[in-house]
């Protein structure tokens, strides 16, 4: 690609997504005055922050022309498992060990089936979705797991420079991803298993090894996700990730990244998050439920998914 | 090596080669039934083989759709939360009017809209069917929540309540609503030009569209399909359990996709029956009563189901793949 076309293309995206974000803001901020203020702008940014910690892995999968459904149950499995350790041991660096472990696990898992039995993705991440959420079940009975020790919280709530922790991790999240998909050989892969991978195995790299690192790269991410929302929710709930996947796969859908052709857009994959933050803080503030929320998305992301597949039309 | 043609196999031709295959489904039901017979003094009651059987009718009705829709190569991944919305709907319409039928009338009709409207992202708007309609699915929950408000609507006419719950010549009526779309289907997917039609997409969707299939048409169809039997299930779960909640059709999407795996269907497209559906249905059944039976926590079930749809598919991958070879 030129550079000259990977601008024009850049281009032709920017005003996709930006003009989404920038019309709910619109919308919000003139429908109520406590839209834009700065303690509701930096409450959408930390809401955010765990979504942007599934979406960029997310984005990575979806990249390979792949799909992982499973990450917000693996999301809630392991924060479940992260409270339970944390209770057990009285040690939260313990407790978010056991929550990466988890989510490894689950990755790896998933990269397995995918890779190595040839299971279609989205079956196979339907499958441990099922698995994941009935883990939750069965471990917590169907209880919320409370009396977490206050450090964990404080993740959550605690501010560095001012600079609320959660949007500090996001961040550091963000610039890892873009270092990985963009200025490493990885990423240099990634992009071929979604565009062309029969020229990976011409160059005699491993595909199996490949898509088995990128998704327990999401099951990394959701290890982490499961830290912060741990520490949101000062406790763990069985059910409290569910439906997660689906705002992630609506960020990334309203970001611009195509569920067919493999091509990724991170930075897209960022404002797409920022907008599902604001259309779901916009939507609390006008008291929609959460029920309406949902469909509200669903709608975002069918038009997002129109207008890529318009732009696909050669 | 295989091209890609070879994948397609006249479906009559199909189901003979497929004797062996059903009849190990068969034998791994009775296997099962003699292992909880065994472990259990219950399973083996008029009241429970009743029982089963009146899951078995309603897992299948889901399925039955489900399956035409897997024989093309794609999923609806929407059936559980479209039995969910056609529940509620149906419910306030019987509610409202006082007519049964008019509710049924409306639990078939939101189910195939909902259908038709998956038929219509998957092949106007080009969405890959398992993102087009999970992302269906959470609307039609969303719908279904907002539009419920956390209420419960219940106590329905007792002539729609046979539906669910009634009994001819002592076998629960679903059954028979079972046996006719088992014969419809069947018929259908065997012996009619578009069941042959729909084999082919799956097996080829180019070769099916050179050869004039109209692949757009019948996508739809089978989408609407899918929804209106989603309609119809919904129609007996709420005749059953005389109420209608946003969550009834919650937990039943997993349990109908594996069924239609199990029933050696391949997610690949192109081969599969709505008989062995129905075997399907019936083993996958008969293990989730096992386990209500052997005391097993409820919380196992979705990870049971999870296990048993990566088997189903892992099985498929393999014998596809040494059919290749």
């Amino acid at each position: 690609m030129t550079t000259q076309s990977l601008v024009a293309t850049s281009l032709a995206r920017v005003p996709g997504v930006v003009i989404a974000l920038v019309s709910l803001c619109a919308v919000f901020g003139a429908t109520n005055p406590g839209f834009a203020t700065p303690a509701n702008i930096a409450n959408i940014l930390t809401q955010s922050t765990i979504l942007l910690l599934l979406a960029l892995p997310m984005t990575l999968i979806i990249m390979t022309e792949g799909l992982d459904l499973s990450i917000g149950a693996v999301l809630t499995f392991a924060s479940i498992i992260l409270a339970i350790t944390a209770l057990v041991t009285e040690s939260p660096t313990l407790a978010f060990l056991a929550a990466l472990v988890v989510g490894l696990c689950f990755g790896l898992g998933n990269g397995v089936l995918i890779a190595v039995f040839d299971i279609p993705p989205f079956i196979t991440t339907l499958g441990t979705l099922g698995i994941a959420q009935g883990l939750s079940l069965v471990v917590t009975d169907g209880q919320s797991v409370v009396g977490i020790p206050r450090s964990i919280e404080a993740i959550y709530s605690g501010t560095a420079a001012g600079i609320p922790l959660p949007v500090i991790i996001a961040a550091l999240a963000y610039t890892f991803t873009y270092a990985l998909l963009y200025h490493t050989r990885f990423g240099t892969y990634v992009f071929a298993l979604g565009g062309n991978r029969e020229a990976l195995k011409v160059a005699g790299i491993s595909v199996r090894g490949m898509l088995i690192r990128v998704y327990m790269f999401g099951g990394v991410m959701a290890g982490f996700a499961a830290l912060l929302m741990t520490a949101r929710l000062n406790s763990a709930h069985p059910t409290a990730g569910i439906g997660m996947e689906f705002d992630a796969i609506a960020a990334i859908a309203v970001g611009g990244t195509s569920f067919e052709r493999g091509n990724g857009w991170l930075l897209g994959t960022l404002f797409g998050v920022i907008t599902v933050g604001v259309l779901r803080n916009g939507l609390n503030l006008l008291a929609v439920p959460s029920s309406a929320q949902v469909a509200c998305i669903g709608a975002l992301v069918i038009i997002a998914l129109f207008i890529d597949g318009l732009r696909g039309e050669p | 090596m295989s091209t890609a043609t070879d994948k397609f196999v006249s479906p009559r031709l199909a189901l003979s080669g497929d004797v062996m295959q059903m009849l190990y489904r068969v034998l791994a039901v009775v296997l099962l039934g003699v292992a909880l017979t065994t472990l259990s003094d219950v399973f083996l009651t008029a009241n429970n083989i009743l029982n089963v059987l009146r899951q078995t009718a309603l897992l299948f009705l889901m399925a039955s759709g489900l399956t035409l829709v897997i024989l093309t190569a794609g999923l609806d991944l929407s059936i559980g939360a479209n039995v969910g919305l056609s529940a509620c709907l149906a419910a306030s319409v019987i509610k409202l009017t006082g007519s049964p039928l008019l509710g049924v009338a409306t639990g078939i009709g939101c189910g195939a809209a909902v259908g038709f409207g998956n038929g219509v992202l998957v092949t106007a708007l080009r969405i890959p069917s398992f993102i087009a309609t999970y992302g269906m699915m959470w609307m039609l929950t969303g719908v279904t929540y907002y539009y419920m408000a956390g209420e419960t609507i219940h106590g329905f006419p007792p002539g729609f309540r046979q539906l669910g719950s009634g009994y001819l010549f002592g076998v629960p009526t679903p059954v028979y609503v079972m046996v006719v779309f088992l014969l419809i289907g069947a018929l259908f997917a065997q012996r009619t030009i578009w069941g042959q039609q729909i084999y082919a997409i799956g097996a080829n969707p180019v070769a099916a569209r050179l050869s004039g299939v109209p692949v757009e048409r019948r996508l739809v169809l089978v989408y609407t399909v899918s929804g209106a039997m989603a309609g119809l299930a919904s129609l007996i779960i709420l005749a059953r359990i005389n109420s209608a909640q946003g969550d009834i059709g919650e937990e039943l999407t997993l349990p109908a996709i594996a069924a239609v795996l199990v029933g050696g269907t391949s997610l690949f497209g192109g081969s599969g029956t709505v008989a062995g559906t129905l075997i399907g249905a019936l083993l996958l059944t008969v293990v989730l009563n096992g386990m209500n039976l052997l005391q097993i926590n409820s919380s196992w079930q979705p990870l049971a189901t999870g296990i048993i749809i990566l088997l189903a598919v892992w099985i498929d991958t393999r014998t596809r793949r040494i059919g290749e070879w």
